[in-house]
């Protein structure tokens, strides 16, 4: 018996393809291809690597790759090692049979998760201001005021300041995603496991946390992914240039800084498609590593 | 019928609005950068040239001065700029004009009207094509607390030394913060401080067009000696100045909190606005006194054509009207500390603009030194510049270290500078 064509599949894909591909696959190919030209006298020429060879090999332009890549790195961190496990924190204490008005923490932790980065960017300054801001007098009224700093403007501490007014914005996400495994895991569970003798903690750490893994696992890889692709917090509170020094700059920032030129410096499209590209290996090298190395060991259970 | 009479209605009533489209008046729309100006444009400019021109309506679009670029740039490829763009000096502009995106302007008459320093920041190289009407120039120095002044029984500072010593007892005094200027922003520390002190240092044009042609070095003595300057600077700023913006730079001085500023006279009308207390202006210090002073009077502002309009017409004789010596009486007013180009002198009325312009009488005129040709490449100077200038300020790199690294990378594209 002859299969029948099924030309509805095609007719119904058509819509998705044909958007994501204009919207996503050919602006990422064409990148790709863009950072393989240079701008010539009359118009883009062929260039083969040789914007890489400048973007790694140039002194200048690695070592801004280089120390944006690194700033990336710790930006990253901080999201991992602080982000994540107060998310985690959370979502046990907000999924606490016996707390109260665990609705209202929900929402108002998970509120600032939902504002613009731009008004983040301005409250925070606000905030940490040395001229105008409450930080100095918050801890001027507890006598801490020798505590102070102006943090956005010192090099050791900016970055870090401004990684942790991301994690603040962005604490909800995690917290969200583990309180919603932690409540699909059915009763049954935890009651075989109190029948045992595991109760209160030991039940976390041995029942519940195993259990969240696989979406642990997803948090990071989307906190992964957003790090390494952010840029607006940066610069809605530093510019463009990322200061001070350049200590805050990011992939991101150096991207744009590159793309669409500042002040004098001219935008160059084929070098910012480059540290696009670049961006773009870094992330897919991640990803996968996390797919194939940890993502395949992870226990599933099923219930 | 009754269907029919309001489809026939509504019929006629769109012929009727496609009707009055085309008896319509032309719209052009200017980009600029300078969102503080958007209600001078709106309420002296534009209704001034309308009034003139029936026919011709003009809109005012600015957007943030640190966007504009970019911005500009992505619009223009778009295709959905604005008939007029108002021109950045030098090579931002240079380079539209190259890829074909602004006009050639230099068949206007109005260019007559300008001489051919005021044009030099919007012409090609070799000085054959001129594309942007220019419009201002601004003029750096230091603008002072009069009231602060006169209570401690200050004068306005000739020399580096009378500087330092008006700045130490004013930090003595402790009533306010001696200088209101911050470092996050980066622009502050060089626009404010290197090019404006500097000037008196490489002797003006002199040392800026021997750095072009190689001639001196950015680490030779007259280039390092106003980062020595600004490394001193760091006493005399209010607390926390590392997280210091440049808006808050502003306020601290027209709130009364800060005694002088390191200004553009492009501050005047903002702060004529906001300041509660006289103001006066004093050029940059010389280092003794009697030595001749230099000023940094920077060519800033021109306006352009869009290469890509669709009323070429109605923009040109826009542009004319900008060229003439009724806009530059218009703008110099409208905005004190823009000073016109326009060879036609222009009478103004604010005391704190007359000052500073008086300076163009007794000193010598330059503009900023990174602007022209030496930002053309990788690392850029000026970008560079501002970076080294917040670091020297802040005393995490020397001024000699600073110097070196600005001239290591201008030698690395530079070919005059090898």
């Amino acid at each position: 018996m002859a299969v029948r064509p099924r030309f509805h599949v095609a007719v119904f894909l058509a819509p998705a393809v044909l958007v994501y591909t204009a919207v996503m696959i050919f602006p990422l190919f064409n990148t790709l291809r863009l950072s393989l030209y240079a701008r010539g006298g009359t118009g883009p020429v062929f260039a083969g690597l040789e914007n890489f060879r400048t973007l790694f090999g140039d002194p200048h332009w690695s070592a801004a790759f280089w120390n944006a890549l690194g700033n990336n790195v710790w930006f990253f961190v901080i999201h991992m090692a602080v982000q994540n496990p107060i998310g985690i924190g959370l979502a046990a204490i907000l999924s606490h049979p016996r707390l109260r008005f665990a609705t209202f923490y929900r929402s108002a932790i998970f509120i600032p998760t939902i504002l613009s980065f731009v008004i983040v960017g301005f409250a925070w300054k606000l905030i940490l201001s040395p001229i105008w801001g409450i930080a100095p007098s918050m801890l001027d009224a507890v006598g801490l005021k020798s505590l102070y700093a102006p943090w956005l403007g010192k090099e050791d501490y900016a970055l870090t300041t401004l990684a942790l007014i991301s994690v603040w914005q962005f604490v909800g996400i995690p917290m969200m995603l583990i309180y919603a495994a932690l409540l699909a895991i059915p009763e049954g569970v935890l009651e075989a496991g109190e029948i045992d003798g595991i109760t209160g903690w030991a039940a976390f750490w041995r029942i519940k946390l195993p259990l969240v893994l696989p979406s642990i696992g997803i948090i990071s890889i989307l906190t992964f992914v957003g790090n390494f692709n952010a840029f607006d917090l940066i610069y809605a509170a530093q510019g463009a240039l990322a200061g001070p020094d350049f200590s805050t700059d990011i992939l991101g920032t150096f991207l744009y800084r590159t793309f669409f030129g500042f002040q004098l410096q001219l935008g160059d499209p084929h070098m910012g498609a480059a540290i696009a590209t670049a961006m773009f290996a870094i992330i897919l090298a991640g990803v996968c590593l996390y797919l194939f190395l940890i993502q395949t060991r992870l226990r599933r259970y099923q219930f | 019928m009754k269907r029919t009479r309001l489809a026939g209605l509504l019929l006629a009533s769109t012929i009727l609005a496609a009707g009055t489209a085309t008896a319509q008046d032309v719209t052009l729309t200017i980009e600029s950068w300078r969102n503080d100006d958007l209600t001078i444009w709106q309420d002296q400019i534009i209704p001034a040239f309308e009034a003139a021109h029936p026919g011709i309506k003009v809109q005012f679009t600015p957007s943030a001065p640190t966007e504009y670029n970019a911005a500009l740039n992505s619009k223009l490829d778009a295709g959905s700029a604005g008939d007029l763009i108002t021109c950045r000096p030098f090579d931002a502009s240079l380079s539209l004009y190259q890829g074909g995106k602004l006009a050639d302007l230099s068949g206007l008459a109005a260019m007559a009207n300008f001489s051919d320093v005021a044009k030099s920041a919007w012409q090609t190289d070799d000085g054959a094509a001129t594309f942007c009407v220019p419009m201002a120039s601004v003029i750096h120095g230091f603008i002072y607390n009069k009231d602060a002044f006169d209570a401690l029984g200050l004068a306005p500072p000739a020399t580096m030394e009378e500087f330092y010593a008006a700045l130490d007892k004013i930090k003595e005094d402790g009533t306010y913060v001696p200088m209101a200027m911050g470092t996050i922003d980066q622009w502050e520390a060089a626009t404010m401080g290197y090019q404006n002190i500097g000037p008196n240092y490489w002797k003006g044009e002199e040392g800026r067009l021997a750095l072009i042609k190689g001639e001196q070095k950015l680490t030779d003595e007259p280039w390092v000696a106003p980062f020595r300057e600004l490394a001193k600077w760091k006493d005399y700023l209010g607390d926390g100045y590392e997280a210091q913006t440049y808006p808050d730079s502003q306020n601290l001085f027209t709130l009364g909190r800060a005694a002088i500023y390191p200004a553009g006279s492009w501050e005047i009308s903002g702060f004529n606005a906001q300041a509660g207390f006289t103001m006066g202006a004093f050029p940059p210090p010389v280092a003794a006194a009697g030595d001749t002073c230099y000023i940094s009077d920077h060519t800033d502002i021109a306006i352009g054509m869009n290469a890509a309009t669709k009323h070429p017409e109605e923009a040109k004789a826009f542009l004319e009207w900008v060229g003439s010596s009724e806009f530059a009486a218009l703008y110099a007013n409208a905005l004190p500390g823009f000073f016109s180009l326009n060879s036609a002198p222009v009478e103004m009325a604010d005391p704190l603009a007359q000052e500073f312009v008086s300076w163009r009488g007794k000193c010598s005129s330059t503009i900023r030194s990174t602007y022209q040709i030496l930002s053309r490449g990788t690392p850029n100077l000026e970008n560079e510049t501002w970076n080294a200038a917040a670091n020297v300020i802040k005393g995490t790199e020397t001024p000699e270290d600073a110097a070196k690294r600005l001239q290591d990378g201008l030698a690395s594209w530079y070919e005059p500078q090898k």
